[in-house]
């Protein structure tokens, strides 16, 4: 066989893209048979706008950790970083921290968005220069942060909740678009009512889904995102080819404090208050979709599409089993601890799943190369 | 600068605290040429090329570089890059998880995105012009480890390099890889590049290199074409023994090894490390293997113990067929290994000494049934004294002790065992004069007063001359032929070595 030919031949899949694939897979299965299964709440679209309302923080912080990850490091601070902003957001846009009396409320907002970022900016930068530059291990410093982050979150907070009610910011960010030709009418029996649910867009997602754009073109077509990748797939030779490993993995922190930084400002803005245990292990949940969606924890494998759809596919759970416990025989599931046994089951149903394909795969190409001498020799 | 020359090393010393690791060296580079650097452990190969990718500082000499005024001072191996110098290591220092054509652009691009297609277009256009058979979208962990290595070695020439250090490159490939290998060596060559090729494969410096600089011990034994350096006289330069007349021993006179019966017998062994091989040891036998470094001594003996994974063959132990699959079943039909690293593979540092002495018959013993202190006490005591060992108590912390006295705490456990059959690895290494000898004649002991079986090795050929009766010579990897009687002497075992002996004598 000629050089030419084997050019123009289409590549086998990376390992990131086909994890990413199966990822997405059981996304499509495991909504359509809630679809079969579950019935009414699947058959409506404003299920899917719920999940993404409720989840778009998630998910920006799930870019986040998957650029940690793929870099072969980890990120265990923000959750914390989200609880912080959202609680000092809350106060902030109460005027009861750092009043600027007469300014007007979109301005406050604006405000806040930057100081969101310059907190999230300050964490990332303190955890990458301890990571990169004094190579302390990434999960002791990010504890730290953690730590760092709940302390001043309660610190700031004299009550557990605070809310936004009576501000004159809620307008605003209450603002959403209602699709009523995608709605539902919800029949109350007991008082023959039915009364139309339009389903809400909520602006979340479009933070979202724009992170999720700009990280998969950071990460695949800027040289800083193939050294994240080059420097998870082995430091020393990244090294030894010139990549800047200390300036990459400082990077890389410093883009998932920046990331966790506007996730804490949204997690506001959908809940609209914060709270102490505000956005609570939600680092883990984080973690777990960036797994599921095909992210290596070993680093130099991953992609966010497949974040995206670990997010998604941990938030199904929630709906399934609710919707499951109303069937007959089903009702023991109503308890609220089986949501987190299947969240637990799910994820290691899907590190299994992923360790078999990679290792179908190796097999497969090692008796694929040795085919190939067989011919050729 | 003389014409055509690269790179000129005069003078080149380096100590490192208690040695001293390169004395005066020279080493000159030609243009286009395979320049083989050649010697044995501690011959000083490695530090040389690290002075001159800038990993070490020297002491003294100096470096010249074609079109660099001067002399040069290296500092990083970054430097030597942009001076033009390129290593490829024996470790494939790419990425895997990234593509072939990334691999050889990353690290080197200007700019903030990755221009993919013109990367795609540059990258076939050179591995179409090296004639190496990879694409570049593919990813690097899907080729081969050779087209891993060429792949590196194209990176390389790509940076305009003059000097290419090729460090061990083949160790790892089969033959029909190194073929390859060589191909693109030779079209370096013709476009000019000089390549120092590091390596321990006789065959392969002869097959390839236009020149051979002998080191040893630090010091350079000379600078010779390959052509007309007969391999014997090679071996004798790296091994620094002179050839004493040209006698071609008669073959075998002394049939009387083969006395007692078979004790143990492999028929194709091999190991993920080794490649297949015979082997057999008598009741009462002392044979050795012998070869230059990286021949695959070890890796025969550690097939033998199962301390790398077994992956065919056929072992007969007591005239029965037997699996060996774990150290511990090696343990069990009763045989021990005294392994070549002591620190990594032996001792455990921090547990005293007594501990370490029991440590493989308790293992043997299974560890839910602890031998008393009292038994472990009289074991750990019978065997200070036995073997002189020079400790203050057998409460005392294996890693205080010295080194010779830490490889006779190996040596008490294994033959607390009481196995049948032995292997000493090296056992002498690094250990004084007087322990050396005090080895060499527990050995003997041991096979004539115990009927001991032992295998020994080691890289002083008088050492194996003198405790073994049968000699097993390895090169590159396989057995090129077996001593005994009075073939036993260092001129034969050099020209088997050599290739130039009888082939098998038996």
């Amino acid at each position: 066989m000629t050089v030419k030919a084997t050019r123009s031949r289409r590549e086998p899949l990376s390992n990131s893209t086909l994890l990413m694939l199966v990822a997405i897979g059981f996304f499509v299965l495991l909504y359509i048979l809630s679809l079969l299964f579950l019935g009414a709440g699947f058959k409506r679209p404003s299920r899917v706008f719920d999940i993404l309302n409720d989840n778009a923080y998630l998910i920006i912080i799930g870019c986040g950790l998957s650029i940690v990850m793929i870099t072969g490091s980890i990120d265990i601070s923000v959750g914390g970083i989200v609880g912080l902003i959202a609680m000092f957001g809350a106060l902030f846009l109460r005027d009861e921290l750092l009043p600027i009396p007469g300014m007007a409320p979109g301005l406050r907002i604006a405000m806040l968005v930057v100081i969101s970022v310059a907190i999230g900016l300050a964490f990332g930068a303190l955890h990458g220069a301890l990571v990169a530059y004094l190579d302390i291990q990434p999960f002791i410093v990010t504890l730290a942060g953690m730590f760092l982050a709940r302390g001043m979150t309660t610190m700031l907070s004299g009550e557990n909740k605070q809310l936004l009610t009576g501000s004159p910011v809620l307008e605003i960010l209450s603002k959403r678009i209602d699709i009523p030709w995608l709605g539902y009418d919800e029949v109350n029996k007991i008082r023959h009512t039915v009364t139309h649910v339009p389903a809400h867009f909520e602006f979340v997602i479009i933070a979202a889904l724009l992170t999720v754009v700009a990280v998969a073109i950071l990460l695949h077509k800027s040289k800083l995102g193939r050294n994240f990748y080059a420097v998870g797939g082995n430091r020393q030779s990244a090294l030894m080819l010139g990549v800047n490993v200390r300036r990459t993995r400082f990077l890389a922190h410093l883009i998932s404090g920046l990331l966790a930084g506007i996730a804490g400002f949204v997690y506001l803005w959908h809940n609209k208050s914060g709270n102490i245990g505000g956005a609570s292990a939600a680092e883990m949940q984080a973690i777990a979709s960036s797994i599921i969606g095909g992210t290596l924890l070993t680093g130099g494998v991953g992609n966010v599409v497949g974040t995206l759809f670990g997010v998604l596919i941990l938030a199904l759970i929630k709906p399934i089993v609710t919707d499951a416990s109303a069937l007959k025989g089903f009702e023991w599931l109503s308890k609220a601890w089986w949501q987190q046994i299947f969240n637990g089951a799910v994820l290691c149903f899907f590190i299994v799943l992923q360790s078999v394909v990679l290792r179908f795969r190796s097999t497969l190409r090692v008796r694929k190369s040795e085919r190939e001498e067989t011919v050729s020799g | 600068m003389e014409n055509g020359i690269v790179l000129t090393m005069r003078g080149i010393s380096i100590s490192f605290p208690g040695v001293k690791a390169l004395d005066r060296v020279d080493f000159t580079l030609r243009q286009g040429e395979i320049h083989a650097l050649m010697g044995e452990n501690g011959a000083g190969k490695s530090t040389l090329i690290k002075v001159l990718t800038g990993v070490y500082a020297r002491d003294e000499g100096t470096i010249e570089l074609d079109g660099v005024p001067g002399t040069v001072t290296i500092h990083s191996p970054q430097e030597a890059q942009k001076l033009g110098i390129s290593t490829v290591y024996q470790e494939i220092t790419l990425c895997p998880n990234l593509t072939v054509a990334e691999n050889l652009y990353i690290g080197r691009q200007k700019g903030v995105s990755v221009p993919w297609k013109k990367m795609n277009r540059d990258a076939a256009a050179l591995l179409d012009s090296l004639g190496i058979p990879a694409r570049p979208r593919q990813m690097l962990s899907s080729c081969s480890l050779a087209v891993q290595q060429m792949v590196a070695i194209a990176r390389a020439v790509d940076t305009q390099c003059k000097v290419l250090i090729l460090d061990e490159p083949t160790s790892s490939l089969d033959e029909k890889e190194v073929e390859m290998l060589f191909k693109l060596m030779r079209d370096l060559k013709a476009r000019g590049v000089g390549i120092i090729f590091v390596t321990h494969f006789l065959e392969q410096v002869y097959e390839v290199s236009d020149r051979i600089t002998v080191l040893r011990n630090g010091q350079l034994v000379g600078e010779y074409e390959t052509a007309s350096l007969p391999q014997v006289e090679l071996v004798s330069k790296m091994m620094g023994k002179e050839l004493e007349g040209l006698s071609q021993v008669s073959a075998s006179q002394d049939e009387e090894a083969e006395q007692a019966e078979v004790l143990y017998q492999a028929e194709g062994l091999s190991s993920s490390e080794s490649k297949p091989f015979d082997f057999r040891i008598h009741k009462g036998e002392v044979n050795g293997f012998t070869g230059l470094l990286g021949s695959g001594r070890s890796e025969c003996v550690r097939a033998i113990f199962a301390a790398d994974r077994v992956t065919g063959g056929k072992v007969i132990m007591d005239g029965k067929v037997v699996r060996i699959t774990k150290p511990i079943k090696a343990m069990k039909n009763g045989i021990g290994y005294l392994p070549e690293d002591r620190k990594r593979d032996g001792i455990i540092a921090d547990l005293s000494v007594r501990e370490n002495i029991i440590l493989a018959l308790q293992v043997m013993k299974g560890f839910f049934r602890p031998f008393s202190r009292k038994a472990a006490e009289a074991f750990a005591d019978e065997y200070i004294k036995a073997l002189d060992i020079k400790t203050a108590s057998s409460d005392t912390p294996v890693g205080s002790l010295s080194g010779g006295n830490q490889q006779k705490v190996i040596l008490a456990r294994w033959l607390l065992t009481h196995p049948k059959y032995l292997i000493l690895d090296e056992p002498t290494r690094g250990i004084d004069i007087g322990t050396k000898t005090e080895i060499q004649r527990l050995v003997l002991d041991l096979s004539r007063e115990e009927g001991m079986s032992i295998t020994f090795i080691s890289s002083e050929i008088e050492e194996m001359l003198r405790t073994c009766s049968r000699l097993i010579v390895m090169r590159d990897r396989h057995i090129v032929g077996e001593l005994k009687g009075s073939q036993l002497t260092q001129d034969q075992v050099m020209y088997t070595i050599a290739g130039g002996g009888n082939e098998r004598a038996d």
